[in-house]
């Protein structure tokens, strides 16, 4: 598979500099800096209450930041709402929230974008042209499905969020933020999404994967955007960290030494 | 994926069979022409009441409006001295306005919709006797048929066509008729797309950018739409309406939409199913007493129906959510 050759001086797909976020006086989020660039994927790890959630709904459009600055090619941007990022190509996957179960598979893809055909009273949902397009889109990620008439319900969680990505790749997302999109599946459910999102990094698009865990994060990552308590640990290239110490940084660092001590059986 | 009205259309022709084997009258033209009336009335509110069901949504205050519906066509018409057309057409902005109120009030609140039209049911339920004593002075309104206008209106509303010999009522063609527009609009638009999303999972409809609040007050606009269509019918075809008219009817409009394969929790139905309820419904009203059984029956059948319709149902659920991982 060929990457995009991407030289390092072009203006970073999204940049975030800065980034803060208030509730009332909880600061959320404060000093948050990190890039996404075409082609690649870029983590955002952090444990639970880091500020993980507040990051996404800033990037797609459900909250303003109250601080810094967020670029899109260079040039500042602040999405008033969901819509607007997603006109500017920013598409958001929630890991829950991204299908409907009873609907069939080809009805889910085209949900809110419906093609139509005819005219005036007439005008209808081309269900033909929606159903090819569904095989065609999910063969060219890779995604194996029977049949686009079987309800979503019926994929597992693996496939159902990977059929969210090749929405979101149709529809021209040129960032593409997962949330926790691993997080609810087994190990090898989790091994088909992230290789779904590297299909969807070859095929250009800038990847913000947020999850808590960092054996997900590693292989699939270009660079990683620690988070704890609000504030960024650090934006590191993948080539200036290693898998080991990543987890160590996740996990809190010297918290988790002090965690190792205390649960060492007594005597030893 | 199973179709929602299977289990229904299974139990239509089976009621058919029953029926039909045991009595002569039943399967003749006329009889059939008979027991396709009250499918009629109630087939077109249980239509609008599963486009609402598969939307997530339940009309407790269906059933009174159409009460509401009829008066205020009868009120308008003989109390102000209207012509029946302009009362026809103040009964339907009123019908909307409800409707909308209802939609409003639920998607503005987010309270279950059967707390909100219940409130309004039990309102319009006040209301329809109030406004009838203080107008009429007696809890019906009467002499509908006295009224200019009232000739076309018995034309659109109710008249009979000669179908194989048989007088069919003009409801019963109008009620094929909504079946099929439902149909296609549940199916081959985006707004039936958005209907069947909105039902199934609002917020992850709303991610995606469907108008969901838009297409649940639009559902409840056309539940009272359908309630608006059906008290004119009665209206000009009884020429007199009682204050207590609908009152009930409401769970029943709901049966129907059950038995038609509409899942409580929204998301999932057919509007075919729902009009093959009502078909059920119909046949066992009429079929009953063909048999010369005691009518107290009618409801034990109907709700054994429902009972095997809700447990059918259970399973479909089951099925398209077993792979949940």
């Amino acid at each position: 598979m060929t990457r995009p050759l991407m030289t390092r001086d072009d203006a970073p797909l999204l940049e975030l500099r800065d980034l803060g976020k208030d509730y009332g006086s909880v600061i959320a989020l404060d000093g948050i800096s990190a890039t996404v660039r075409a082609g690649e994927v870029t983590c955002v790890l952090g444990d639970n209450g880091a500020g993980k959630s507040t990051l996404i709904k800033i990037l797609s459009g459900v909250h303003r930041a109250d601080r810094g600055e967020l670029l899109l090619d260079g040039a500042p941007v602040a999405f008033g709402a969901p819509r607007e990022a997603l006109d500017a190509g920013i598409a958001t996957v929630y890991q829950d929230l991204a299908m409907i179960p009873l609907m069939a598979i080809w009805r889910n893809f085209f949900l809110g974008a419906e093609p139509t055909k005819g005219w005036g009273p007439f005008r209808r949902f081309d269900g033909a042209q929606a159903r090819d397009v569904t095989r065609r889109e999910l063969a060219a990620m890779g995604i194996d499905i029977r049949d686009p008439d079987q309800p979503v319900g019926t994929l597992s969680g693996g496939e159902r969020q990977s059929v969210a990505i090749a929405r979101a790749v149709y529809f021209g997302a040129r960032v593409l933020i997962l949330d926790e999109p691993t997080s609810a599946l087994g190990v090898k459910q989790a091994g088909v999404v992230l290789r779904y999102v590297a299909q969807a990094r070859d095929r250009g698009v800038g990847v913000v994967l947020i999850t808590h865990n960092p054996h997900h994060a590693y292989p699939v990552g270009d660079r990683f955007l620690l988070l704890n308590r609000g504030r960024s640990l650090g934006e590191f290239a993948k080539e200036d960290i290693s898998r080991e110490e990543l987890t160590r940084l996740m996990a809190g660092g010297a918290e988790l030494d002090a965690l190792a001590h205390e649960l060492e059986r007594p005597g030893n | 994926m199973v179709k929602p009205e299977l289990g229904a259309l299974v139990g239509a022709i089976a009621v058919f069979a029953f029926f039909a084997v045991q009595s002569e009258t039943f399967r003749s033209t006329r009889g059939i022409a008979n027991w396709l009336d009250p499918a009629s009335t109630l087939g077109i509110m249980a239509v609008a009441v599963a486009l609402l069901m598969i939307g997530g949504h339940f009309d407790l205050s269906a059933g009174v409006l159409v009460g509401t519906t009829a008066l205020t066509v009868g009120i308008v018409a003989t109390e102000f001295g209207q012509n029946l057309w302009v009362a026809i057409g103040v009964s339907l902005v009123l019908a909307l306005l409800i409707g909308f109120v209802n939609g409003w009030l639920v998607t503005r609140t987010g309270l279950p919709s059967f707390i909100i039209t219940l409130g309004t049911f039990l309102m319009l339920q006040g209301l329809n006797l109030g406004l009838t004593k203080l107008f009429t002075s007696t809890v019906t309104v009467t002499g509908i048929d006295d009224v200019p206008g009232y000739a076309a209106a018995e034309w659109v509303f109710a008249s009979r066509v000669e179908i194989l010999g048989a007088e069919v009522r003009i409801a019963v063609l109008w009620w094929l008729l909504f079946t099929a527009l439902a149909t296609w609009v549940l199916l081959r638009t985006r707004f039936g797309n958005w209907v069947f999303a909105t039902g199934g999972d609002d917020a992850a409809a709303r991610n995606v950018g469907v108008p969901a609040r838009r297409t649940s007050i639009v559902l409840f606009m056309t539940t009272a739409g359908a309630a608006w269509f059906v008290g004119t019918t009665l209206a000009v075809r009884l020429t007199s309406v009682q204050a207590n008219t609908g009152i009930g009817q409401e769970l029943i409009y709901i049966v129907a939409a059950v038995i038609g394969g509409c899942l409580l929790t929204g998301g999932f139905g057919s509007a075919i199913g729902a009009s093959l309820g009502a078909l059920i419904f119909g046949m066992t009203q009429l079929g009953i007493p063909y048999l010369r059984w005691d009518a107290d029956w009618f409801y034990f059948f109907l709700g054994a129906m429902l009972l095997l319709a809700v447990l059918g149902n259970r399973l479909v659920r089951r099925y398209a959510e077993a792979a949940r991982r």
